[in-house]
């Protein structure tokens, strides 16, 4: 029954397949790099998508605009858990009306996270569709909000946590699954 | 995790180095919301917030007011000047009645020092300091400290120098204690009559010709002459100030390096500060007031959120996304 402190469920080689397979995806989904803008949720969404997008562009030879969001001040818990003071850069390649958006996130769990995207992006145009992509879903909605484009879906229960570590910020490519006794830790 | 800058901010005297630089930081990512097509984010919606203030100030009140607006928060301006301050309400009775209205802060200016603090020992609300009498002005310290890092790309090792009015500046005051903080070096130069005794004492260093100060500085931060010291005996006139004080472009010329300027305004042109150099390459007055609203901005987001005993029950009862 109880499972190690920290189990790895994608090693580095594992997530770059992933990513590649996701990148393919994109394109089936946005036929094409036309109109395609992809933006990463901090933290590590970002550099996600920073992956996916040169995935394309090596691919398809096309340059695909990519921005970063980042959805601090649009919680929607700033009352409970108080003001999170280092907030991360948002920039976004220009206008997005009648743009494809693909969103790329770490993890997708409640889906408060995604909810706050979405507000954000109406705040900077009218995006013809918004797509979501994620490396990991880990079940656990709060909200009607599902992915387009997972990498991989984990049955995680709750308490439990997944680690999406990335070479550009961790120095090493991985996903962990952290068990309930450890993930309580790092909160 | 919260209060992380505790429930007031009234002066820089109390901050940590650490506080200071936290809010710096964290004004970098308010810059870019005053920026975007629809320049407002929801962190504070529901906040309703009320700007007491009890002296004529322009840029100070409409600067927390785009602040507070860009957040998302309500507010409500109360000018002493046809509120029932004028029938006699003492200050905390003002506030006791705005509270029982349920607001949640008070930005407040007032001519008396002390007047900041005083009034967030007494309410509930957050308060924060827009100028109390001679005391501080720590947002403007602030966005100065912001505009420094800015365009020297640190403050730390950096000389500032102060020139002007120190003795019955807010501004100085709040400057000298973020600036030390900081790392960097202060200099004060200005006339004999209008510097406090024992300045250096604070570890500042004090320059009586305008000359010595220029060839010194990095920055040199003007302060405005408020123009009713001449009438109290001072200075003796806004001639003669501008001929021995005046920084002027003759002057910045013989620099062994460029100066940085800035001015909190409002600027006496030709009294302080000569219109070409107010206007010229090195001036950052502009870039002052644009930081000025995304340091209040940042000072109003870190006041504002969080309960923590909350915060402590929603961190155990909810895994990380």
């Amino acid at each position: 029954m109880s499972r190690p402190e920290r189990t790895t469920i994608l090693d580095a080689r594992a997530l770059s397949r992933a990513l590649q397979r996701m990148a393919v995806e994109v394109l089936e989904l946005a036929h094409g790099t036309e109109d395609l803008v992809l933006i990463g949720i901090q933290r590590r969404g970002v550099e996600l998508a920073e992956r996916i997008a040169k995935q394309i562009e090596t691919q398809e030879g096309a340059v695909v605009p990519r921005g970063a969001l980042d959805i601090t001040l649009y919680r929607d818990d700033l009352q409970t858990v108080g003001p999170k003071p280092v907030i991360g850069e948002t920039r976004l390649p220009g206008d997005l009306t009648g743009k494809h958006v693909v969103i790329v996130d770490d993890v997708l769990f409640t889906g408060r996270t995604v909810r706050a995207a979405l507000d954000e992006l109406a705040d900077f145009g009218r995006p013809k569709r918004i797509s979501l992509c994620v490396l990991v879903d880990r079940g656990g909605r709060e909200l009607p909000i599902q992915p387009d484009i997972v990498g991989k879906q984990v049955k995680v229960n709750s308490g439990e946590r997944v680690d999406v570590l990335v070479e550009e910020v961790d120095g090493k490519d991985q996903v962990d699954l952290v068990a309930a006794a450890a993930a309580g830790a790092r909160g | 995790m919260t209060a992380v800058l505790g429930k007031d901010l009234v002066g820089l005297e109390h901050l940590s180095s650490e506080q200071i630089r936290l809010i710096l930081d964290t004004a970098e990512p308010f810059k870019e919301v005053s920026e975007r097509p629809i320049k407002k984010v929801p962190a504070l919606r529901g906040k309703t917030i009320v700007n007491l203030f009890f002296e004529a100030s322009t840029r100070t009140r409409i600067s927390f007011e785009f602040a507070e607006k860009r957040l998302s928060a309500d507010t409500v301006n109360v000018a002493a000047s046809g509120s029932s301050v004028q029938k006699g309400e003492t200050l905390v009775d003002t506030a006791k009645n705005l509270e029982a209205m349920r607001i949640d802060m008070v930005v407040i200016r007032h001519p008396s020092s002390g007047a900041a603090q005083f009034l967030g020992d007494r309410i509930r609300s957050n308060v924060v300091n827009a100028g109390d009498g001679q005391h501080e002005h720590p947002t403007q310290a602030l966005l100065d400290l912001l505009t420094i890092r800015d365009r020297h790309g640190k403050i730390a090792g950096l000389k500032v120098c102060l020139v002007g009015d120190i003795l019955h500046s807010r501004v100085a005051r709040s400057n000298i204690w973020g600036l030390l903080k900081l790392g960097a070096e202060v200099g004060v130069c200005g006339p004999d009559t209008l510097m406090p005794r024992g300045i250096e004492q604070l570890g500042v260093c004090r320059f009586r010709r305008i000359e010595e100060a220029i060839e010194w500085a990095d920055v040199l931060n003007v302060l405005r002459l408020q123009l009713e010291r001449m009438e109290r005996g001072f200075i003796p006139s806004l001639r003669e100030y501008y001929r021995v004080f005046g920084v002027t472009v003759e002057r910045l010329d013989r620099a062994p390096r460029e100066v940085t300027i800035m001015h909190p305004g409002p600027m006496n042109r030709g009294v302080e500060i000569d219109s070409r150099v107010a206007d010229g390459s090195h001036s950052v007055i502009l870039a002052q007031v644009t930081n000025g609203v995304a340091v209040r901005m940042a000072v109003l987001y870190l006041l504002a959120g969080g309960r923590p005993e909350l915060a402590d029950a929603a961190n155990r009862a909810a895994a990380p996304e």
